[in-house]
């Protein structure tokens, strides 16, 4: 495959012109960090940050959005009736999202794209999006996407990958969505230039790692009855920031919204942190502590994903929970728990 | 692209108060439009969402068969935001409904000549009076052998469907076992005692050709079940449905599962031995 350069004094020219055919979304300062915005005319993406403080998952799955609207008012002849809402699934080119970030959509696809059933909110909304993806040469010291399937400059889920190079990107068009981009955007000067040597140089530094070799092996049951859950759900808070700033979780919640005569069905993201996302109406709750939500977050992320779908874990190790829990729970330390937990039940008691 | 989250519009074609203490009732449904009834295709131990516009949507299992035509039937107990409202609604009102959905009991088994033990408690008969109108069925009931029902309420004014259960005692096909807790009706001529102690009695005996179905409270299940050993029922012949707190319906929320099964769509029907493979977070 052939590599893109882009002067970056074309970089401003190139956007405008890609502004005619698509949407524009990246990453925006915002006091102290950064997040995903669409840009207005002229504003170009920030990439002056090691990773944004959210994941780029809002842009496809939005916190709450509109499922259908209905009206309550029984002299209109289609009262009570779900109709669908106007969505504007029209071309977006997202600019400066992470690998971990598109990695992490082609996790949550496998959830929201089945062979029974299709969401059809995230389907059209990622199937709308250019993911113009930004390589990482300065990763946090809590990443670890390199054991997590993924990596600082790894393609999978992306159209484009840009490598910043100083005065030059580089960029590799992955897919066709993504060479059709770079054409649109007058970038199309070839170069011999290889990032290979980029590559080897940003994985070498990610300085942290888990293992995941014997999820898979374990039996379920014992890993769900092992006894250091209870110490590692002590300090947890069931605050929900973890799955919030998770870019492969995707639970959610379904609610009415009314006003006067009129309403919406909407959707919003949930967390299985809340005791109240499995009460049940008799007043039990299936995973009625702490320690039975926590466990639940990471058994799915570790243990269910991984035996549900034989793809690896549900989790890219871009690190934003480590390092937004308020209690410094951390997924590496626990997955190493998960990992190395012998229960005595698979071995012959000789 | 069809969206699994749209409901079929219905109508309130009829509302029945099913229990002494008014907190049952059963809501017969008729489509809008006449072509969804046919894509709401389903078998018996299969749930819906119902969706109170305005209100949200709540996971019932389907009270009716699929040999009945022109209407759908649910069972709905008033619990919670949405039950309570959909117990004020009447007859003509206009709703949805989002299925069929999950799994269904092991028809395609249970039919080349299997006995079937039906053991039901308190409200949580909804699916198996499906069931038995589906094999009561003239078209249905020679592809199975005995049909045992245990059916047990806390009282006689408790029972949902009393007339077909009556209709049903008097039939030579079908072995019913009625029972209650308690009754203070001097009339009461069926069995006064609870389901695992009725099962003791009358459940038949277990054969690899015999499968029961057990739906009820947390606390029937618990001791029936020990009396389903006892008489020797293999673990993959006793056939459960489970409930959980849902809202899609269709796996995606996330939610419902237990492990890596999704109670609303790998279930909500599962065999004992099933669910001895996964945490128990039901």
């Amino acid at each position: 495959m052939k590599v893109i350069k882009i002067d970056k004094k074309d970089w401003p020219g190139g956007l405008e012109k890609l502004s005619g055919n698509y949407r524009l979304f990246g990453p925006v300062k915002d006091k102290d960090s950064h997040d995903f915005r669409e840009l207005p005319k002229g504003k170009l993406p920030d990439f002056d940050f090691q990773n944004t403080r959210l994941p780029a998952k809002s842009l496809v799955y939005p916190q709450s959005e509109a499922m259908f609207e209905y009206t309550l008012d029984e002299s209109q002849p289609d009262h009570h009736v779900m109709k669908a809402v106007k969505k504007d699934y029209s071309p977006r080119a997202v600019f400066g999202i992470r690998p971990c970030d598109a990695k992490a959509f082609v996790l949550v696809r496998k959830n929201f794209d089945t062979p029974e059933y299709k969401d059809p909110y995230w389907i059209q909304a990622y199937e709308a999006s250019t993911f113009v993806g930004l390589a990482c040469d300065d990763p946090h010291g809590t990443c670890f996407c390199t054991s997590a399937g993924c990596g600082p400059f790894h393609e999978e889920g992306l159209d484009v990958l840009l490598a910043d190079a100083g005065d030059h990107f580089l960029a590799k068009g992955l897919t066709e969505k993504g060479q059709n981009l770079l054409k649109a955007a007058g970038w199309t000067a070839e170069t011999e230039a290889d990032i290979e040597a980029m590559k080897k140089a940003a994985e070498g530094k990610i300085s942290s790692s888990v293992s995941t070799d014997k999820l898979e092996a374990k039996e379920t049951t014992a890993l769900y009855d092992a006894p250091f859950w209870e110490e590692q759900a002590f300090a947890c808070l069931n605050c929900g920031t973890c799955t919030y700033s998770c870019p492969t979780c995707w639970c959610f919640d379904i609610q009415d919204e009314n006003h006067k005569k009129s309403g919406i069905r909407m959707r919003n993201w949930d967390s299985c942190m809340f005791p109240l996302f499995t009460l049940h109406g008799t007043g039990h709750n299936p995973r009625g502590t702490k320690m039975h939500r926590l466990r639940q977050r990471f058994m799915h992320k570790l243990k269910y994903y991984v035996d549900k779908y034989g793809a690896g874990i549900q989790c890219v190790g871009c690190g934003r929970c480590v390092r937004l829990c308020p209690v410094n729970i951390d997924i590496r330390k626990i997955c190493e728990l998960m990992n190395d937990y012998d229960s005595g039940a698979d071995t012959c008691a000789a | 692209m069809q969206n699994p989250y749209l409901p079929y519009p219905v109508r309130i074609e009829e509302v029945i108060t099913e229990t002494e203490d008014k907190n049952l009732k059963t809501f017969k449904f008729v489509f809008l439009n006449p072509e969804d009834e046919e894509k709401f295709a389903y078998r018996s131990g299969q749930f819906a969402e119902l969706s109170v516009t305005g209100k949200g949507e709540i996971p019932i299992g389907i009270a009716s068969s699929p040999t009945e035509k022109g209407f759908v039937k649910f069972t709905v107990n008033k619990v919670g935001l949405v039950s309570s409202f959909l117990h004020s609604m009447k007859s003509g009102d206009i709703m949805g409904i989002r299925g069929p959905m999950g799994n269904w009991y092991p028809w395609e088994t249970m039919e080349e000549g299997k006995n079937v033990v039906i053991i039901g408690g308190g409200f949580a008969f909804t699916t198996l009076r499906s069931s038995v109108i589906y094999m009561l069925d003239p078209a249905n009931r020679p592809k199975f052998k005995d049909i045992h029902v245990i059916y047990g309420a806390r009282t006689p004014g408790m029972l949902l469907y009393r007339d077909e259960l009556a209709e049903w005692e008097k039939r030579d096909d079908i072995n019913m076992h009625i029972t209650v807790d308690a009754a203070d009706d001097p009339d009461w001529k069926y069995n006064v005692g609870f389901v695992p102690t009725i099962t003791e009695q009358k459940a038949p005996p277990a054969d690899a050709d015999t499968y029961a179905i057990i739906c009820g409270p947390p606390i029937m299940i618990k001791f029936t079940q020990p009396v389903l050993d006892n008489l020797g029922y293999k673990h993959d012949h006793i056939i459960m449905s489970l409930e959980n707190r849902m809202k899609c319906g269709i796996g995606m929320c996330g939610r419902c599962n237990i492990g890596k099964e999704f109670v609303c769509k790998d279930g909500p029907v599962f065999t004992l031995s099933e669910l001895s493979a996964t945490p128990r977070e039901y």
